[in-house]
Parts: C-alpha cells; sequence; structure tokens
C-alpha cells in the first residue's frame, strides 16, 4: 500500500474510528462532518510528518485543510515538493 | 468610542452567522429557586409556567436546601460577603482552609486547593505542573474545559478514542520516553452518563508509569456506595493522582472547584496555577454551605441513595415505554432521538406538557446523535417522574418513536 492517499486513509479509520467498518472515503468531511475533532487532529499531524518528514506549520496544517484525505494529501504534497 | 459602526457591523454580521447556523444561546429565565418543580419564563414575555426540572445538575437536591441555606446565612453572618483579595494576599480565611481539609478527607486524597470554578481548575491545573518534557493524554469526550486547560500548558497533547483501553496504551507506549506523562479522563461523561473505567485506567497508569487525571463534578457527592466519586465506584481510592470537581452541581450547586489529588501536585497549583493566583477564591458564603454539604454526606447516604433508586425507576420507565437510551448506571440518562430538528421538536413539546429537559445535538454531541438530556435528581418525588414519564410516552406516541429501533428511528427522520 504505497498510494499516499490510501495510507493516510488507514491513519484515519484506526485512528478516529470506532466502527472500522464504517466507510469513509478520501472526499468525506472528517472535521466538518464531525469524524475527527480539531482538536484530535494532531495526531494525525504528528504522524504525516513523521511519515512524509515534513514540517507542518500551524496556520497551514487548519481544520479546512485537513477536512478530507484529498485535501491532506494536497498539503502534504505541497511540503514534500518543497523540499526537493 | 472606538466602537464604530465598523466595529458593531462586525460583531452583528458574527452573531447572525451563529444564529443562521442554529446555534445561537438563549437564556430561559427561572422565577424560583432550584428545585424538582421551578417556575420559568420561555420564551421571553410568555407567561410563567410551572414545570418539572429534569435537566439540572442539582443530584442530590441540596441546590435549596433549608439546612444548607441556613448554614450559608450563618457564614455570611460570621465571615462577611466577600475578601476584596486573592488568596495568597488575604484571601484566605479559616473556612477556606477547613474546607480543603474536609475536600481532602471525603475524596480520600493528599491534600486540596480551593478555585472559583472547576472551570478554572481545569484551566489552570495543567499549565502550572507540566512542561515541554511532558505529554498529556485525554480521552476525546472530556470535558470543555479540559480541553482550555491542555492547550493553555507547554506539555505536548494527544487523545486516545473514547473509552478504547487499547488505543491508550497504545499511546502511552507511543509516549514512553517523556518526563511526566498525564492521562486525563471525566468521570463520569456529561453527555452520555457513562463512567470511565478507572480501574483498568488505574492498571495501565500504574503500567506505563502515568498520572491519572479524573475530573468528577458529575460524580462527587453520589457516585460510589457512600458518595465519594467515580473512584470509590471503582475501588481505587487513594490511587488517582489528581481529582478536578466541583460545588457547583451535586455539592450544593452554586459555585467553585477544586484540585485535589498528591501533595505536591497541589502545591504546585498555589505556586503557579493562575486563575488561582489572579482571582480571588470562593466567597464565604458559599464555603459555609459546603462545609454544611460535605457534613451531611459524610454522615448518611441517604440522599444519594434516593438518587440511584430515583434514576433507577426513570431509566427502568423509559426502557418499558420503549425509548432508545444510552446504556449506563447515573442519574444522567440520555433518551436518544438522533435527528437534531426531532430533539429539538421534542423539547418543546415536552415544554408543553410541563417538563423541562433540552435537547442536545451537533456540535455538542456527535452528528447523528442528537438526544434529550434528562438528569435525575434526589429533590425529585415518584410522582414528579412519573408525571414526566407520562409526557414523555405522550410526545413519543406523537412522533411515533415508541419501540422502535435506532436504524428505524433514523429510517423516519433521517440523522
Amino acid at each position: 500500500m504505497n498510494n499516499m492517499k490510501d495510507i493516510v486513509l488507514k491513519y484515519v479509520i484506526d485512528e478516529y474510528l470506532d466502527d472500522p467498518d464504517e466507510e469513509l472515503t478520501y472526499d468525506s468531511p472528517l472535521i466538518s462532518g464531525g469524524i475527527v475533532d480539531s482538536f484530535s487532529m494532531v495526531s494525525l499531524k504528528r504522524f504525516l510528518e513523521a511519515t512524509y518528514k515534513i514540517s507542518l506549520p500551524d496556520d497551514r496544517a487548519t481544520p479546512e485543510a485537513f477536512d478530507t484525505v484529498n485535501s491532506i494529501v494536497t498539503l502534504v504534497e505541497e511540503f514534500i515538493s518543497k523540499k526537493s | 468610542m472606538g466602537y464604530s459602526d465598523k466595529v458593531r457591523g462586525v460583531y452583528q454580521e458574527t452573531l447572525k452567522k451563529i444564529e443562521d447556523a442554529g446555534l445561537f444561546k438563549t437564556e430561559r429565565t427561572i422565577f424560583s429557586s432550584q428545585a424538582a418543580e421551578i417556575e420559568v419564563e420561555f420564551p421571553v414575555g410568555a407567561p410563567r409556567k410551572r414545570v418539572i426540572n429534569m435537566c439540572a445538575n442539582n443530584y442530590l437536591g441540596l441546590s435549596s436546601h433549608p439546612d444548607v441555606v441556613q448554614a450559608a446565612h450563618k457564614g455570611l453572618d460570621t465571615h462577611g460577603y466577600g475578601m476584596s483579595s486573592v488568596r495568597f494576599i488575604c484571601g484566605t480565611q479559616d473556612i477556606h482552609k477547613e474546607l480543603e481539609k474536609k475536600i481532602t478527607e471525603f475524596l480520600g486524597t493528599e491534600d486540596t486547593i480551593l478555585f472559583p470554578s472547576c472551570m478554572d481548575a481545569n484551566a489552570g491545573v495543567f499549565e502550572a505542573i507540566l512542561t515541554e518534557e511532558d505529554v498529556m493524554i485525554s480521552d476525546r469526550l472530556v470535558h470543555a474545559s479540559i480541553i482550555d486547560g491542555i492547550r493553555l500548558s507547554p506539555a505536548m497533547r494527544d487523545t486516545f478514542k473514547h473509552q478504547n483501553m487499547e488505543h491508550l496504551e497504545q499511546k502511552l507506549q507511543e509516549f514512553e520516553n517523556k518526563r511526566i506523562k498525564v492521562v486525563i479522563t471525566d468521570g463520569v461523561f456529561s453527555m452520555d452518563g457513562d463512567t470511565a473505567r478507572l480501574d483498568e485506567m488505574v492498571a495501565l497508569c500504574e503500567k506505563y508509569d502515568a498520572l491519572l487525571f479524573v475530573d468528577d463534578s458529575h460524580s462527587s457527592g453520589f457516585i460510589g456506595k457512600t458518595g465519594r466519586g467515580t473512584h470509590e465506584k471503582y475501588g481505587v481510592m487513594g490511587k488517582i493522582d489528581i481529582i478536578t470537581t466541583t460545588f457547583g452541581k451535586a455539592l450544593g450547586g452554586a459555585s467553585g472547584g477544586c484540585v485535589s489529588g498528591r501533595r505536591e501536585i497541589v502545591e504546585m497549583c498555589r505556586q503557579k496555577a493562575r486563575p488561582y493566583l489572579f482571582s480571588n477564591t470562593i466567597a464565604p458564603v458559599v464555603v459555609s454551605g459546603v462545609l454544611n454539604v460535605l457534613e451531611t454526606l459524610s454522615k448518611s447516604t441517604e440522599r444519594r441513595d434516593k438518587l440511584e433508586t430515583n434514576s433507577d425507576y426513570w431509566r427502568k420507565g423509559l426502557l418499558d415505554a420503549g425509548f432508545v437510551l444510552q446504556p449506563g448506571d447515573t442519574p444522567i440518562i440520555p433518551v436518544m432521538l438522533f435527528n437534531a430538528k426531532l430533539a429539538q421538536n421534542f423539547s418543546r413539546d415536552l415544554y408543553e406538557e410541563g417538563i423541562y429537559a433540552i435537547g442536545f445535538f451537533f456540535p455538542v454531541v456527535p452528528n447523528g446523535a442528537a438526544r434529550i438530556r434528562t438528569q435525575i435528581s434526589a429533590a425529585h418525588e415518584i410522582h414528579h417522574l412519573d408525571k414526566a414519564l407520562a409526557a414523555f410516552i405522550k410526545v413519543g406516541k406523537k412522533y411515533n418513536i415508541l419501540g422502535k429501533t435506532k436504524k428505524e428511528i433514523v429510517e423516519m427522520y433521517g440523522l
């Protein structure tokens, strides 16, 4: 499972869902949909930073940027490209 | 006068957005003392109505108890009205020290420090005792005041799934190398009425050398055989490192709170907790009332026993009638309706029937978990509960939800 979207989706399911069978897609609204509360977002941020060896500043790691797997991946890809 | 039309417009627009989102809060004015029956004006300008109160935190029915009122009167006579000082300048009286001692004895801890409220206790404690070298690991459903307190602390933070011990253990392993680890939970969770499994949490904390913090605001005075709190219920008295609690609910219902626990931690709060350092403490009149409450509760379990009987009676009545409830064994008994609009309509109809119970919905509770939260009191008599039950059944029949499962209710009304 090398696809970044799948890796992030799996982390979100494992970390935040009580019922692993609950359906979640790349576009499911995580924060505005009440799946991830903004206070608990911190572990997701740490996971992304550790996995992709990037540093996400607080003003970019916003509830809006973290609202879907797709938007998270866009953000992470931006910071990966800045590294190279 | 910097309050220009432009600035006024900013606030008006923001308030409008809150209103449009259905999140605008209004107060309901009560024209009586807090009790099982209260006189309410709602909405503003409507005729006053006498209703049965099913949503107060007046668990032990002591908010207007004659003995507490008398003790408060006496305290007012002997110790005055206010202190006009923070504790460490000239705002500490003998009764403040006495209350700290009595709370320590009641909760079975090492020491206690009073705060103006439990909100202040939770806001102040983490910043006072933790640094960047430490970590706070909190249950995802802890009270908002704890979240605020965590945000004020420089320590690293993380959360674990509600009541999920495997997930907590995973987090404890992840942060094994931190200087101090604090596991943070409510004793009784105020929206669901479930109790934290403190025996399992103590075992995990001992295994990983972590401190355990419990906010027992919805427990102190009535949970456990003699009402000492969730730690008594789970047989771990003396093993909770930090307990915060309030005097604004079961313990008289006025105001005030405390941090109670390990001696050094309490002393750190006395040295560093900002809400303690920069605010007057609890007024003498309230201290006198709480002292009376503790004396009463230490002598007899009559009130908490009655609360337990009432709660069991109410829960059974609702279940027999066919409502879907959150499982639990506390006086917080949420009637699950799942749909936000249904919860609002249900609450309005109950009020028409003379029953005061509030609907809760997203974002206060998770999306699709709207409910009427009922809270039972030792001040309720069986006739109050019977009347309330009859009203719930009448309204339940109107919406055709009695005997229906969650799935069926959601099919009818949506999430």
